[in-house]
């Protein structure tokens, strides 16, 4: 790998040893995928994917003190995944004590950790940084140093930037020396697509279902979608960066896709249409029946396959805030339908702090109350990720929480259906 | 016995038992159990892997053909090299994937004493070869040496 001048000389120690492990590690992991240069993160903001206090991961705070104290911080603010913990979800007293004192007992003193190194504000806690709300949306372009699955395919197509799917610690590890090493979707030729994905489904498919179905088919590689801009009105409005956000977060999760492009929608299709198609790309069609497979594939894992649900999980990545409002809609109709005025089942619907506190200044945020929904910031996957939870029967619509938990997926249409009529066979 | 050469990204020598899955090792998953409740055989935790769950991960020699799942999944890694509950080595079959080579790095930077040899690029023949319990023999310059 080519290196500047600068870069050999915090390679070869001068700004000190720790500066020098943290560029070894950054130029041994572009070495690993080819990279030819270290080139300079260019964006405003880092987000980490690391937000949880979680003691088993006390090696990775020892590793967080000797940045502090070596004095190498991040040099840019930046904000992190959703906070594992909120007084306001539903959790048994079982649950608080296992939370508080074995699993998330580090989370005071990691907060501190991140202040130190340099977190945007108390509330930059979302994987959903990039919403216009929270205010990390980076430009078409720019290079990232993030992590986060949902966030790095979410930038990298609907926003145009450039990051590779790194694993927590390279994130932050990015950000503390200024660059990030050049390969894969960090080149031109790295985000050609080598599958062309035809949609031909007589309705709207599923956002979360067609995602899960591509990221399995495609995993780590790079398709182009053709046929679902008519699905999205043709134009990357709120409603379509919604869509995609879900989409997105499903191809990541269900598989390992960094980067997709939607013809005549995401902004590098718009610009270089087919010529981004890499020769010899293959081709999966997705129709009605497709997805239906897709959705009959997944695994219910609870113990009890009938339990009644005892929570509803939305906003796996955090919700939006025209979807919060859109969602509000649907339950007091569906509400009303049923002539109830309560939610069914306890539903916690995600967001991140700074959506959520729009979403106070509408008049919705009154309507949503009434219908018992809970609003909270908190992270669902970290809700889950223990046996405790995982023994509950938790019913979403995201497929990423599905694919990381013991969280049954129901498509929105049916987790409307659940949590304002009570039930919904499948 | 059949030898097998692959790409070394960290490097040292070990002999130790196979432990192999066919389908990709979703480190959290796998880990966090071990990690959170001082599992010192780091017990694997994913029901997802048929072929690991509920098996000894620590101190085997882990064939796959590639890590999956979250993007912490190389802090994890991490954390498990720093715990001592580790594989002896990671052998993979395909070209390694950025999580997996990111905890294979930082272990190898930053942690003094705990080594884990990791190899990729040893092909679909090693892991259709490759059987739990055979010895398996990591030597220098990404040669893995498997025999019953």
């Amino acid at each position: 790998m080519n290196l500047t001048k600068e870069q050999q000389d915090i390679l070869d120690g001068k700004q000190g040893d720790v500066l020098a492990k943290v560029m070894q590690t950054l130029v041994r992991y572009g070495e690993v995928f080819g990279a030819d240069a270290m080139v300079p993160v260019t964006s405003k903001y880092n987000h980490l994917v690391t937000s949880f206090g979680l003691k088993a991961l006390a090696p990775v705070y020892e590793l967080m003190d000797k940045l502090i104290e070596s004095g190498n911080v991040s040099k840019q603010k930046f904000s992190a995944d959703p906070r594992p913990l909120d007084p306001n979800v539903p959790s048994s007293f079982l649950q608080n004590f296992v939370f508080k004192n074995f699993m998330y007992s580090k989370q005071e003193d990691y907060e501190k950790q991140l202040e130190q190194i340099g977190i945007m504000d108390k509330d930059a806690y979302t994987c959903t940084c990039y919403m216009d709300e929270v205010g990390n949306t980076p430009a078409m372009g720019e290079v990232l140093s993030w992590s986060e699955s949902s966030a790095v395919v979410y930038a990298n197509s609907v926003l145009g930037a450039r990051c590779n799917r790194n694993s927590g610690i390279i994130d932050l590890m990015g950000s503390v020396a200024g660059y990030v090493p050049r390969f894969g979707l960090l080149t031109d030729e790295g985000r050609k697509a080598t599958w062309v994905v035809k949609i031909e489904t007589t309705k709207k498919p599923e956002a979360q279902l067609l995602g899960s179905a591509i990221g399995m088919k495609v995993m780590a590689d790079v398709p182009y979608i053709e046929g679902l801009d008519k699905w999205l009105g043709g134009e990357l409005d709120e409603a379509a960066k919604t869509y995609l956000k879900d989409f997105g977060a499903a191809t990541a999760s269900n598989g390992a896709v960094g980067l997709y492009h939607v013809e005549n929608i995401t902004p590098e299709a718009v610009k270089y249409g087919k010529d981004l198609v890499a020769e010899g790309a293959k081709v999966y069609v997705v129709d009605d029946a497709e997805l239906q497979r897709v959705y009959d594939s997944y695994p219910v894992i609870w113990k009890k396959k009938d339990a009644t649900p005892k929570l509803c999980f939305m906003g796996c990545p955090h919700m939006s805030l025209n979807q919060l409002i859109d969602w509000t809609k649907k339950v007091e109709q569906g509400l009303k339908e049923a002539g109830k005025t309560k939610v069914c089942i306890p539903t916690v619907f995600t967001a991140a702090p700074a959506v959520l506190k729009k979403f106070e200044e509408t008049p919705y945020a009154a309507v949503l109350k009434k219908t018992g929904v809970i609003t909270s910031y908190i992270c669902p996957l970290m809700y889950m990720n223990n046996p405790l939870s995982g023994k509950m029967p938790v019913i979403t619509s995201s497929n990423k929480l599905r694919t990381y938990t013991s969280a049954r997926y129901y498509t929105d249409e049916e987790i409307l259906e659940q949590i304002t009529k009570g039930g919904a066979e499948r | 016995m059949k030898e097998f050469k692959g790409r070394v990204i960290a490097e040292g020598t070990v002999d130790a038992k196979a432990l192999v899955s066919h389908g990709g090792l979703n480190t959290l998953a796998s880990f966090q159990k071990a990690l959170q409740f001082g599992d010192k055989k780091a017990t694997c935790g994913d029901q997802n892997n048929p072929d690991l769950y509920g098996k000894q991960m620590a101190g085997k020699a882990l064939c796959l053909p590639a890590t999956i799942g979250s993007t912490t999944g190389g802090l994890v890694l991490y954390c498990a090299c720093s715990m001592g509950r580790q594989p002896a080595c990671m052998l993979f079959s395909e070209p390694i994937d950025s999580l997996a080579a990111a905890g294979a790095i930082l272990a190898d930077v930053w942690l003094e004493n705990s080594k884990m040899p990791v190899i990729d690029s040893l092909g679909e023949e090693f892991l259709a070869y490759v059987k739990d319990d055979m010895n398996i023999t990591v030597k220098e310059g990404g040669v893995v040496v498997c025999q019953s």
